[in-house]
């Protein structure tokens, strides 16, 4: 079996007096998409956060996590982004302000050409839109641009949070293929509560409880039990439209 | 006709210089969360470099491209000292806001201390172009040059900025910066070295207005940075966080609402008007003219 791509270990981070993650270690495989599940307010979205070291002012994060030669908790932002650590967040934060050609722009990497024909290739709404302000796009478009921000450089990780959240059935399906797409590229790290596109992305996944790790395996195991599941996630092993 | 014409060109000329100031200021907090109270000791950095130049520089002196010279030393020296503040005493302060406050302060209160104990507390005689010493007819006003030297390097400081802003990679950081600083970062951009450059802007522009404003006011004192500040950041809040044309904007109801009230009611009303506007700003668009509102 190949190395994995990113190894946590004992990641532990307390915010605002909160200790949200309670050593949490797992692992994500160089090829294919983990799915990192678990209930509401499990520390899904902070695991990610504390990955690319946006771990919000005043917490404190301990632990290690190996990406590539690189210690991830020990190493500025923008330089892990560099590496190849793409980041999609939750809840898009595409810039509003700015047109969605700029959106692109501000994500291309100095000394790397621009895959500006991958992006449109899987988004080509983005080209017809490229004048419009992001701001003015719908949720779906949005996602697309978030996701296609970080697909102008080569990566080789995607950290993705709940790229399918409040999106109609229609765009989800469109976002879970293009997710399909890129993962057949480059590995994925994706949070994510609708169970079918979990069941449709992912190969391994990781479910987080009470700031720890309470399983991790293969995705059709755990949701191929509707019993494991509802134990773990609280809710049955469909999802919606992916 | 004429009193309407005079009270809104030296209005502003008002506004011109409290733009001057406000653009950096906004942009510094809007980028970078730092709410600089030393930013009019950049303003009297670019008043006494631009005086002691006038006075030092080979081919620089108080008329025609001598003054330029000088007020191009002045400048470069406000975007010097300032790029130095953040680098020095900001940098390591980020995300640690009462510390900026108190370094800040503390860095205002000791820059006036060395100045007056430099060159002493007295206003100095500042050199003034023969031609900002006169008159201009308008419209059958008599508009002091200085006002309308200040409006046009207001006018060309905006329209530098805005260009700046708009197309050039740096701008462009900046923008997205003042929406969403941690996102920028997460795009692999070492946002630090943007805060650097919006600092020196800052400066620069900062010491313009000390220059110019020099010449509107005729001396050059250490506590006229101090002062000015004051309606800078009020410019800043009525305009919004981050926005410079927000500040052009409010700027423009500053002055002339100063100006207009000072002539029309009691002088020092203005200054209380100015206050009034700001609360009601506050009450009814809290994040200023062409500032975002802040949501969850």
């Amino acid at each position: 079996m190949s190395d994995p791509i990113l190894s946590v270990t004992d990641l532990s981070v307390r915010i605002a007096g909160l200790h949200i993650l309670q050593g949490v270690s797992f692992t994500v495989a160089p090829t294919g998409v983990t799915a990192l599940l678990g209930r509401n307010g499990v520390g899904k979205t902070t695991t990610l956060r504390a990955l690319v070291g946006l771990t919000p002012r005043g917490g404190e994060v301990s632990g290690s996590a190996r990406f590539g030669d690189r210690d991830a908790l020990h190493t500025p932002t923008h330089r892990l982004v560099r590496a190849g650590l793409g980041y999609v967040p939750e809840d898009r934060c595409v810039f509003a302000g700015l047109t969605v050609a700029e959106n692109l722009r501000l994500a291309e990497r100095p000394g790397a050409a621009p895959a500006y024909d991958r992006v449109y290739a899987l988004f080509p709404e983005l080209d017809k839109r490229s004048r419009q302000r992001a701001g003015t796009l719908s949720g779906g478009q949005q996602q697309m641009l978030a996701i296609g921000r970080v697909l102008l450089a080569d990566n080789t990780l995607l950290l993705v949070d709940e790229p399918t959240k409040g999106l109609a059935p229609k765009v989800v399906t469109e976002v879970a293929e293009a997710l399909a797409a890129v993962a057949e590229e480059v590995p994925v790290l994706l949070v994510e509560q609708n169970l079918a596109v979990v069941r449709r992305l992912a190969r391994d996944a990781v479910v987080l409880a009470a700031g720890r790790v309470a399983w991790t395996g293969a995705a059709d195991k755990l949701l191929g039990e509707p019993e494991l599941t509802k134990a773990l996630l609280g809710v049955g092993s469909q999802g919606v439209h992916a | 006709m004429s009193t309407f014409v005079l009270l809104t060109l030296t209005g502003l000329g008002l506004a011109a210089l409290y733009f001057l100031v406000a653009s950096g200021l906004s942009l510094v907090f809007g980028l970078a969360d730092v709410l600089n109270f030393a930013h009019g000791l950049f303003l009297s950095v670019g008043a006494y470099a631009t005086w002691w130049a006038a006075g030092h520089v080979p081919g620089a002196g108080p008329t025609g491209f001598g003054f330029v010279l000088a007020a191009a030393c002045g400048v470069v020296a406000g975007a010097l000292v300032a790029a130095v503040v953040e680098l020095v005493l900001i940098r390591p302060l980020y995300s640690r806001t009462i510390e900026q406050v108190l370094v800040t302060v503390g860095l205002s209160l000791a820059g006036v201390a060395l100045l007056q104990a430099t060159w002493g507390a007295d206003p100095r005689p500042f050199p003034r172009p023969e031609w900002t010493r006169n008159v201009t007819g308008i419209l059958g006003a008599q508009i002091p040059n200085a006002s309308l030297l200040l409006i046009l390097a207001a006018a060309a400081v905006l329209a530098l900025l805005l260009l700046f802003l708009r197309f050039t990679r740096v701008g462009l950081v900046i923008r997205a910066g003042v929406e969403n600083r941690e996102m920028v970062t997460a795009l692999g951009i070492d946002v630090r070295k943007a805060f650097t450059l919006v600092f020196a802007i800052g400066g620069a522009a900062a010491a313009l207005a000390g220059a110019l404003g020099g010449v509107y006011f005729g001396s050059v004192s250490p506590g006229q940075g101090g002062s000015l500040l004051i309606f800078a950041f009020i410019v800043v809040v009525i305009g919004g966080m981050g926005s410079v044309v927000g500040s052009a904007y409010a700027a423009v109801a500053v002055g002339l609402l100063q100006q207009f009230v000072n002539y029309y009611g009691t002088a020092g009303l203005g200054d209380i008007c100015v206050v009034a506007l700001l609360a009601i700003v506050l009450l009814v668009r809290p994040q200023g003219i062409a500032g975002r509102a802040v949501t969850a």
